[in-house]
């Protein structure tokens, strides 16, 4: 399984829109470019390799797809003509979304965090979004540090090339607090999504209960944390203080949100006088502000009943979004799941609901 | 919203006698009325020093003690440590056949390991003294030194031949994943007496209470005991803990049902691609949990659409067999007997089994 391709029952006349893509910065090398000398002299002087922590440990099944690593040492998802060839050429793909996912939020050191990160954008304007007009750009923040995450959204954040601010699932404090509420202004006033995604390296466990052992405990439990956070940007107000808001989950699962959102109604219904200016039952703030995209599927596709409930009960037609997620690869059936859609759901969740979440008509 | 809509189908249904309820608390009356049942040494501790909690880590309650305003005796004690009230407002009223009782007094939260064993032994031998002894509906948890696991497994040992305690009872904030081998020694004594090893909402594990750090309200915290459950059957599955104690038997108390479907799904998938990590996992894990984990059923999930609930079950069918019926007695969000169950619509014959047959054959009562 190398192809992406949503195969043969892709809807006619309506272009793919794929809202999870990844790019890898190389090297710390790759970034001198971009970095002030003084930047390129400490990273040589103390042999820094960069923000090199991987949500993804490179080698692992899930990590890189057959054929996705360039083949010359560089790492997978770092080579645009090989995402060109296995995403972006593919019959009916029209865009995509551009996520890096570099661990800025490992820098402790705010000056080289800010500076870090200004280089992967600027990286990321020069070598993907500036040569390849199909692929529509993320952010990189030093979401740790919420003045710098604004100052880095007040230097591109107008570019139209980005389209959305990524904020890793995983961090110290959750994201609806009100001291990271200048960060979502600056995307807001921007018109810029907010992104959260798989990963994160806050130091503090990926688990209300401690450290697990194993990667893929933390992997499947990022599903929660999506949770976690979902439910402090509710809890917080924030839908309602920024009314123009738009957060997307990516790399998160999708099947949990039901049962989640069924519990959360209930305890506004017991619990809102805490919280009296969240107005509405969470589940409406999901579905006008929130938007997900669909790999991992969490799923295997020989569970076409279970798909089909779980898709329903999401409001799937409304609320997510086709990713391939390359060059990652969550299941050995690939896209395969795609024809399991409902034929009145194809054209949102292929395309139509990235195109109007993501503004990419404009 | 239209939850709370009658069904006719299933309103008439309702059986009134036999029921278990499997979550009920028991309180102390006052704080010092655990002294009669602590070791002398500890009595000026209790009232000085204390357990040394993880200080830090608690969102207030939206009202105090979190219980029904209605649920506090006339005598002066804390809600749930009247018998004579409990019979009137939960055993007698509804007619409840058996009822799991779970201190709300508990001893995970505390640093000071001696003092938490301590604490440990006189709850449970209050529940026997006078609970257990004075109503014969009545079934205790065992509570334990669960960070302390060796002191856990001596207490375990101490009361196992009470066949009136039927299962030892831990709290779901533990410092550690549960799946950790710090914990295998409990394990390994619940499985050698028969105990299903049952865990409840709440407790302190000292670090924030999300994987995303702290957030700032009751809600997130109570909303967000279904995380921290998720995490600790994640743990529990993926270190192999069921594959090492076949006789284990988990309880998932108050930490929701309807995530259970899709996390189950989710690590099955994850376990296909991921399995090579584990090789102690030798089956997918959606089969271990429908096989090895029970569920109660309070705060039962309640979808927009009743349906929705029944149309989640038909996907895992199994799960019919491992929902029990509770009511989380005296706190404020009790399950009404009477009305919980009627936000969700449940498959034929499954009523029966939830509110009863499902835990009669767990807890062999």
């Amino acid at each position: 399984m190398g192809e992406v391709g949503i195969g043969m029952a892709r809807p006619a006349g309506a272009g793919i829109v794929d809202a999870d893509v990844h790019c890898t910065v190389p090297s710390a090398a790759a970034l001198f470019p971009y970095l002030a000398d003084h930047w390129v002299e400490q990273i040589r002087q103390s042999g820094f390799s960069g923000a090199s922590e991987n949500a993804y440990p490179p080698g692992i099944p899930t990590s890189a797809r057959p054929g996705s690593a360039p083949g010359d040492g560089r790492p997978a998802g770092s080579d645009l003509d090989v995402l060109r060839t296995q995403v972006l050429d593919v019959d009916g793909v029209e865009a995509a979304i551009l996520n890096c996912a570099y661990a800025v939020d490992t820098i402790r050191n705010p000056d080289a965090a800010s500076a870090i990160a200004s280089a992967v954008n600027d990286w990321q304007l020069a070598e993907w979004l500036e040569v390849e007009p199909r692929l529509h750009g993320s952010l990189v923040v030093p979401s740790q540090i919420p003045e710098l995450a604004v100052a880095e959204i007040e230097r591109l954040g107008d570019d139209p090339r980005f389209v959305q601010v990524f904020l890793p699932a995983r961090s110290a404090v959750p994201y609806g607090r009100r001291d990271f509420h200048k960060v979502l202004a600056a995307a807001v006033e921007r018109d810029l999504v907010v992104s959260l995604q798989y990963g994160g390296f806050p130091g503090n466990p990926p688990t209300a209960v401690g450290w697990p052992s194993y990667h893929i405990e933390e992997y499947v439990g990022m599903a929660s944390v999506m949770q976690s956070q979902l439910m402090n940007l509710i809890a917080e107000g924030v839908f309602d203080a920024f009314g123009d808001l738009r957060v997307s989950l990516v790399e998160g699962g999708f099947t949990w949100l039901p049962s989640f959102l069924w519990r959360f109604d209930k305890d506004w219904k017991g619990l809102r006088r805490e919280v009296p200016w969240v107005r509405r039952p969470p589940s409406e703030y999901v579905h006008d502000h929130v938007r997900l995209t669909t790999a991992p599927l969490d799923l295997d596709t020989h569970r076409p009943e279970a798909f089909a409930t779980l898709f329903a009960q999401v409001g799937g037609a409304d609320v997510l979004m086709y990713a391939s997620d390359h060059p990652h690869l969550h299941a050995d059936t690939g896209d395969d799941w795609t024809s399991m859609l409902p034929e009145d759901a194809r054209a949102p969740v292929l395309g139509d609901n990235a195109r109007a979440f993501y503004r990419l008509n404009r | 919203m239209s939850v709370t809509e009658r069904l006719p189908d299933t309103a008439d249904t309702r059986a009134t006698g036999g029921m278990v309820d499997c979550d009920v608390h028991t309180a102390l009356r006052s704080p010092d009325a655990i002294l009669d049942y602590l070791p002398t040494r500890w009595h000026t501790h209790h009232r000085t020093f204390g357990g040394n909690g993880y200080y830090g880590s608690k969102y207030p309650k939206s009202v105090p003690n979190a219980a029904r305003v209605d649920a506090w005796p006339g005598s002066g004690g804390a809600p749930g440590s009247d018998l004579q009230m409990m019979r009137e407002q939960l055993l007698d009223r509804w007619d409840i056949d058996v009822a799991i009782l779970n201190p709300g007094v508990h001893s995970g939260g505390s640093r000071n390991l001696d003092y938490a064993a301590a604490v440990a032994s006189a709850i449970n031998d209050i529940t026997a003294a006078e609970w257990l002894d004075h109503d014969e509906r009545l079934r205790g948890s065992l509570v334990v030194s669960f960070e302390d696991p060796p002191a856990a497994v001596a207490e375990i040992e101490r009361l196992a031949d009470d066949d009136r305690f039927v299962q030892v009872y831990l709290q779901v904030r533990t410092t550690q994943p549960l799946g950790h081998r710090k914990y295998w020694p409990i394990y390994a004594a619940a499985e050698a007496h028969g105990l299903p090893v049952g865990v409840h909402f709440g407790g302190n594990s000292g670090t924030p209470i999300t994987g995303a750090g702290w957030p700032s309200y009751y809600l997130e915290d109570h909303v967000g005991n279904a995380q921290s459950f998720q995490a600790q059957l994640t743990s529990l599955v993926l270190e192999g803990v069921f594959e090492r104690f076949p006789g284990l038997r988990y309880v998932s108390i108050e930490g929701g049902t309807a995530w259970v479907p899709p996390l189950a799904w989710r690590m099955d998938a994850a376990w296909q691609r991921l399995g090579d990590e584990v090789p102690h996992v030798t089956r997918p894990p959606s089969e271990t949990i429908a096989e090895r984990v029970w569920f109660t059923t309070q705060p039962i999930e309640e979808p927009p659409t009743p349906g929705d609930f029944l149309d989640l079950l038909d996907t895992f069918p199994s799960l019919v067999d491992r929902l029990m019926f509770s009511t989380d007695y005296p706190h404020w969000d009790f399950d009404d007997p009477d009305h919980a169950m009627k936000h969700v619509r449940l498959p034929d014959g499954a009523e029966e089994k939830i509110r009863s047959v499902n835990a009669r054959a767990l807890y062999g009562l």
